[in-house]
């Protein structure tokens, strides 16, 4: 029973740490303290419920619970700056916990807006990347420290001294618990996405060794940007990265074959692309459309994938929908890898006799001279234009600078298959 | 992982009683709570099974049998796909649902099926085992 019992408090807390957490960070203005304090209810939590039974709105006690420790907490400053008497007098109402609904009720939008804050506190610019996305999963994904190791293929010391870092260097920095607004908004929220892309990332792709995924981080990042939409559904990119990374997460178990090797996205077998997922994420770029401005680089990123998930069979695929997708891609972001891809979809719209220039172009500025795929998609283009020597030197060349294992097999594969 | 919650029908749902505005709104703010926890995928409230077939299966035969089914309990008035990161979170939110009927009701949970629950198409580190193995298999035979 108190096992079961405990597997109710686990998942609970799961749901709803991050809403606590931020409520408690309004009050006390610190995130770091404000984990502490809410942990302090999640302990309270198992120390009462096993032996009193659960009350009957468990998320509210905890909620209020971890509230009157943070006023609590700002009471005991007060008084100990202050040392007046009277005030320690004063009902403290230490475990007395007044579960009120209403007035939850009352401040459900507050508590969006509190959960708004925390993320893009755990995004201030203050934090380099490394600290943002750890917070971020820490605070809004309530992951535990062994988990984020996990994912991440680090030692719990090592992210649980990150995490610490980052707290205090909040703290230090006396950064507001706020809303961006203005000019500033756009940058920070900018970050923000920027960290929940980096979780879907490192899970959509080890960057190294044989692990070729490690979905469970996807998951994650799929369930924050759906909750960022839900928090800020007046902001364009918030569901282009939704999109996007729904668009991404739906060929998640088709880009392998059977023996773990990549499957590239035109030979992949379009029955098993998730098109749950793939109606979500159109709606979630219809939803993008409808709001005014201009579409960045995640809704545009999202709109070239989605091009591919509306293709039933891959030579129904509308490619020059695609290059005109990269040609306003290279506006708002222009990189030599975008550069790339707008050239393989060249390739596929006009023949690779049109997209050959463009990769040579791109392999003289010598921007991507050790990005294996330049060199893959020149292998590609040069076979196609019936010249096998130099397709092969190139696939060879391109697993020569390829880091995954998998990736490396299948170049190498292609380089044999040249001069069969 | 994904659960699909089933609402169960009953003899009103069956009967194409419609909720209530003030039921709606409260399904709707529910809802709304799915959303924003993002773990909603799919749902929807389906038409009592008046207005559905069957299609009966015995050897080469089919036989099309035209609704209402008889078995209320276990017919469908409703259903949701979400993303949940155990069946635990997945019970924790079917607890906060409103009451989806007026009477005594059943929601269900089932797990859907995923990649790793098929034995060909096994988890990352069967596949990297074997491609191992295949390697070994390979280098033995050029070897020889």
């Amino acid at each position: 029973m108190s096992h079961e019992i405990h597997r109710t408090i686990d998942a609970l807390w799961r749901i709803e740490s991050p809403r606590i957490v931020a409520a408690v960070a309004r009050i006390v203005r610190d995130v770091g303290q404000a984990e502490d304090l809410a942990q302090d209810a999640l302990v309270a939590a198992l120390e009462h419920w096993p032996t009193q039974g659960m009350p009957d709105n468990p998320a509210a006690w905890l909620m209020t619970t971890a509230r009157n420790k943070a006023l609590d907490r700002i009471r005991q400053a007060a008084l100990h700056r202050r040392k007046q008497e009277e005030l320690g007098a004063e009902t403290v109402a230490r475990g007395e916990h007044l579960a009120d609904d209403s007035a939850e009720q009352a401040d459900r939008d507050g508590l969006d807006d509190d959960l708004l804050r925390l993320i893009f506190t755990a995004c201030h610019p203050v934090l380099n990347k490394q600290a943002q996305v750890a917070l971020v999963l820490k605070l809004l994904a309530g992951l535990t420290t062994t988990e984020i190791a996990r994912a991440f293929l680090l030692s719990e010391a090592t992210v649980a001294q990150r995490i610490v870092r980052a707290k205090r260097t909040l703290a230090e920095a006396s950064v507001p618990f706020e809303l961006p607004r203005g000019p500033e908004l756009d940058e920070r929220l900018a970050a923000v996405l920027e960290s929940i892309y980096l979780i879907f990332n490192e899970g959509y792709v080890a960057t190294a060794g044989e692990d070729w995924m490690r979905p469970a981080l996807c998951e994650e990042a799929l369930r924050l940007a759906r909750m960022l939409t839900g928090l800020a559904p007046q902001e364009r990119e918030v569901h282009g990265l939704a999109a996007l990374l729904e668009l991404q997460a739906s060929r998640l178990r088709s880009r392998t074959d059977a023996q773990g090797r990549p499957v590239l996205l035109l030979d992949q077998n379009r029955a098993r692309w998730d098109w749950l997922l793939i109606g979500h994420a159109l709606a979630q770029l219809e939803a993008a459309r409808r709001l005014p401005g201009e579409p960045g680089p995640y809704e545009l990123q999202a709109a070239i994938a989605a091009c591919h998930a509306r293709a039933r069979r891959a030579e129904d695929t509308d490619w020059h929908a695609i290059v005109e997708a990269y040609d306003a891609l290279t506006e708002v972001m222009p990189s030599p890898v975008v550069a790339l891809n707008r050239a393989v979809a060249v390739s596929r719209a006009q023949g690779a006799a049109a997209a050959l220039p463009l990769v040579e172009a791109l392999a003289e500025e010598g921007l991507l001279q050790d990005y294996h795929l330049l060199a893959a998609v020149r292998g590609d283009l040069l076979e196609s234009l019936g010249r096998p020597t130099e397709a092969r030197a190139e696939f060879e060349r391109a697993a020569a600078l390829a880091s995954n294992q998998r990736e490396r097999a299948v170049l190498l594969e292609r380089a044999r298959a040249t001069l069969s | 992982m994904r659960v699909m919650v089933i609402v169960k029908a009953t003899a009103d749902s069956e009967a194409g009683i419609m909720p209530s505005e003030a039921e709606l709104t409260e399904m709707g703010r529910y809802n709304e709570q799915l959303v924003k926890a993002g773990i909603i995928l799919a749902g929807d409230g389906l038409h009592p099974s008046s207005r559905g077939k069957r299609v009966r299966f015995s050897g080469k035969n089919r036989t099309v049998i035209d609704g209402p089914f008889a078995e209320t309990r276990e017919l469908i008035a409703g259903y949701w796909i979400w993303q949940v990161r155990s069946m635990d979170e997945a019970v924790e939110w079917v607890r906060r649902c409103p009451n989806p009927m007026r009477t005594d009701s059943d929601i269900e949970i089932r797990p859907l099926f995923e990649m790793e629950d098929f034995g060909e198409a096994a988890t990352p580190e069967v596949r990297a085992q074997e491609e191992r193995l295949r390697q070994q298999v390979e280098s033995a035979k050029r070897g020889a």
